[in-house]
């Protein structure tokens, strides 16, 4: 048994105060957490993080209001088990993208004769890929086997194809990002050879990643997607290309913020490319599931995706603007790289609640079984 | 890679696809909740036999149910629902009739929020204070639980009708198992007899079997981060014997044996159900042709699934996956054309 367990009687405690707490409060209107209340009865974002039942940012901000959901659940308590992974699998998304984006364009960089773009991608693909991998190791419950990823090789495991997709970028990414190391090694000498030597190299490395690069970017929608998760099920159409769109611009933002004015052409192309596709599949996500889309909107997952929004936006129309100003073209690169870890966040923990509150996996089957009941019963007549 | 049409969905005998040859019936669980008492013999029994840690003492404003839901230190788990309506016997048929909720609003909504801070800590997952006060009907605080039925206690004019459901929940052992689909380690398994088991020798706690689970069973224990889950206690049956619970069940609640014939009996009960005057009595993860290709263990219920904290109609999550890595597929390329697009269109 766990050191941090509660002592016993503990959860009785709050329930015992919490009640007390309701009855002179009137019904419903009194939910403390932990102790704490909370005003009007709501959870409020409380210790306990992306609660669902933060609903106070959804209020203020658009009007969607899917109408409150007539269902039956046990207590109120979840059906689903509520991912267990952390923050970490979000910031994995992330840095999973931004490693994709910068290989493809330090492969641009490298093929069109464009050094700034090829160092600055080569250099983040390898800081990504490594950070990446870290945050994917760090969420293992047990780190120190990792390794038994490997022993198998399963297509119906999102998880176990991206394992394989990262072992095969992170060296690709790690050998092109040594070359840019050549210049600095003394030209004579057992060095002088690695120094004439690594150059073609890491060209053929830097190809290698960017190869794998979109599978690397897109397959974490699948990853998301092969859950019982609702929000994140339903968005299987879309989440590939969200993620894909994030991380070509994540990948454009470091260009712009690396590259001169002469060589960030490409890059502004692919942040508005990457913004386009980023900013559709989100807007698909958030209104064509019904009440799944939900969760997108409201709360603090709800912010981060209108964050992303307002963010991504602003880059890419920076990026054009900015073809001048190396300030702008900056400001913009930091502003699409910030939409994208938000928009990686948003959808991360949109999930997180939709499996948190029952109403998210009762409604929409419940809705499923009636319409079955009654195409059986009107075929029946 | 994919030999059967059904490999994904769909009717399936799961243990000859797994890869076994000659393997014996495949076994599973009748759990008819209609003659459940409550007693939890059956969580005692798979503690002690599975040597499964405790998941900590306490009250959760739940009726009798301080279990709270099947976790990595539950794995069988009684259900209770007290609800303020007629005596399960009695009930009118569900048709056209809302399932009344399963307590007051203000306890559920408290007792919602008396979960621990993270999804799944041993005993009580988070739960939401709307969710559980909106799921509840019935103007009066039920208290907890007392020696006595709630409601009794007081004197005539706080008595009210009551109906108690009970249901030993458990792993339900899917044909097509998503936890078992996703598990990157092959660390869960497919035995012999069409059951799913974790290999905690090979299990690294990446956690995806816990958000694939349709039903919400398998589970991260906190302090070893492994995953754990019912085992239909594989040791046993594998040396001829009766699982646990379904040894310690007094009243046959809980029935073990070969798939096909608890199917069977379990037809036959509902029929008498029904011709008794029980015409809620139905049956469910009996269908080969549901979304998870039928559950190894299923049950007989006296509500909606949902009363019971079962998903009403559960789908296998990887039966969408081919249509999923096609829209990956699709989204990569359009992702390296518009890199491509990018460098050699345009002039800058
Ligand atoms: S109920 Fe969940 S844990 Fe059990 S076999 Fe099915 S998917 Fe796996
Ligand atoms: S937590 Fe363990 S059993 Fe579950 S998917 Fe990961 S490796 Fe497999």
């Amino acid at each position: 048994m766990s050191s941090e367990h509660p002592p016993v009687g503990d959860r009785f405690r709050r329930f015992r105060d919490g009640v007390a707490a309701g009855r002179d409060g009137g019904a419903v209107e009194s939910a403390p957490g932990g102790g704490a209340a909370t005003p009007a009865g709501r959870a409020g974002p409380d210790d306990r993080g992306w609660s669902p039942g933060s609903r106070r940012g959804g209020r203020g901000g658009e009007e969607l209001r899917v109408p409150e959901a007539e269902f039956v659940s046990y207590y109120g308590r979840p059906v689903l088990k509520p991912p267990v992974w952390h923050w970490d699998i979000a910031a994995y998304l992330f840095t999973g993208g931004l490693a994709a984006g910068s290989a493809l364009l330090a492969a641009g960089g490298q093929l069109t004769g464009r050094p700034a773009l090829r160092q600055a991608g080569r250099v983040t693909a390898l800081a990504a890929v490594s950070a990446s991998t870290y945050f994917l190791i760090h969420d293992l419950g047990r780190p120190a086997r990792f390794h038994r990823m490997l022993r198998v090789a399963k297509l119906t495991s999102p998880m176990s194809m991206g394992t394989w997709i990262l072992a095969a970028f992170g060296p690709a990414a790690g050998v092109a990002a040594v070359a840019e190391a050549a210049p600095l090694l003394p030209e004579r000498g057992v060095l002088g050879l690695a120094r004439r030597v690594l150059p073609p190299v890491g060209h053929v490395a830097g190809l290698a990643a960017a190869a794998t690069a979109p599978a690397l970017a897109t397959y974490t929608g699948v990853l998301l997607a092969d859950t019982a998760v609702p929000s994140w099920h339903e968005a299987y159409p879309d989440l590939p290309v969200l993620f894909a769109g994030s991380a070509l611009a994540s990948g454009a933002g470091v260009g712009l913020l690396a590259a001169p004015a002469a060589q960030a052409g490409p890059a502004r192309r692919m942040a508005v490319a990457g913004a386009a596709l980023e900013l559709t599949a989100a807007h698909r996500v958030e209104t064509r599931l019904g009440l799944v889309s939900e969760p997108y909107h409201i709360g603090r997952p709800g912010l981060l995706m209108r964050a992303a929004r307002v963010l991504t936006a602003a880059g890419a129309v920076g990026a054009v603007v900015g073809r001048r100003s190396r300030a702008v073209s900056a400001l913009a690169g930091a502003a699409l790289l910030a939409g994208s870890v938000a928009a990686r966040f948003g959808v991360f923990y949109a999930g997180v609640a939709s499996a948190r509150d029952p109403k998210y996996t009762v409604v929409p089957q419940r809705e499923r079984v009636e319409r079955q009941r009654e195409a059986a019963t009107r075929s029946g007549d | 890679m994919l030999p059967d049409p059904n490999s994904l969905a769909g009717p399936l005998d799961p243990a000859p696809e797994a890869g076994w040859s000659a393997a014996p019936p495949r076994m599973g669980f009748f759990t008819d909740t209609s003659v459940c008492i409550g007693c939890k013999a059956c969580e005692v029994a798979c503690k002690e036999w599975n040597d499964v840690p405790t998941s900590g003492l306490d009250l959760l404003g739940m009726s009798y149910d301080n279990t709270g839901a099947l976790t990595a230190n539950s794995w069988r788990h009684v259900a209770f629902v007290e609800q303020p309506r007629p005596a399960g016997h009695r009930t009118p048929p569900f048709a056209g009739n809302p399932t009344g909720g399963t307590t007051s609003p203000s306890s559920a909504a408290v007792g919602a929020t008396t979960a621990d801070p993270v999804g799944t800590e041993p005993g009580v997952p988070t739960g939401s204070p709307e969710a559980a006060a909106r799921m509840s009907a019935g103007p009066e605080f039920l208290g907890m639980p007392g020696a006595q039925p709630p409601g009794r206690a007081t004197g005539a004019e706080s008595r009210s009708d009551f109906r108690w459901l009970m249901m030993s929940d458990v792993c339900k052992h899917c044909t097509h198992a998503a936890c078992l689909d996703v598990c990157p380690t092959g660390s869960l398994f497919r035995t012999e007899f069409g059951t799913v088991v974790v290999q905690e020798d090979i299990c690294n706690g990446c956690g995806y079997c816990i958000s694939a689970c349709p039903y919400g069973v398998i589970d991260q224990r906190k302090d070893d981060g492994r995953a754990w889950k019912c085992t239909l206690c594989y040791d046993r049956i594998g040396a001829g014997k009766t699982p646990a619970c379904a040894q310690a069940c007094p009243t046959e609640s809980i029935q073990y044996g070969p798939l096909e014939e608890l199917r069977e009996r379990a037809a036959a009960r509902v029929a008498t159900l029904h011709e008794r005057g029980v015409p809620e009595a139905r049956l469910y993860g009996h269908d080969s042709n549901d979304g998870v290709g039928g559950d190894g263990a299923f049950f007989l219920l006296l509500d909606e699934p949902e009363v019971y904290g079962l998903p009403p109609d559960p789908v296998v999550t990887t039966r969408d996956l081919p249509k999923m890595w096609k829209r990956a597929g699709v989204a990569a390329l359009v992702m390296a054309a518009a890199a491509v697009a990018a460098f050699v269109g345009g002039s800058s």
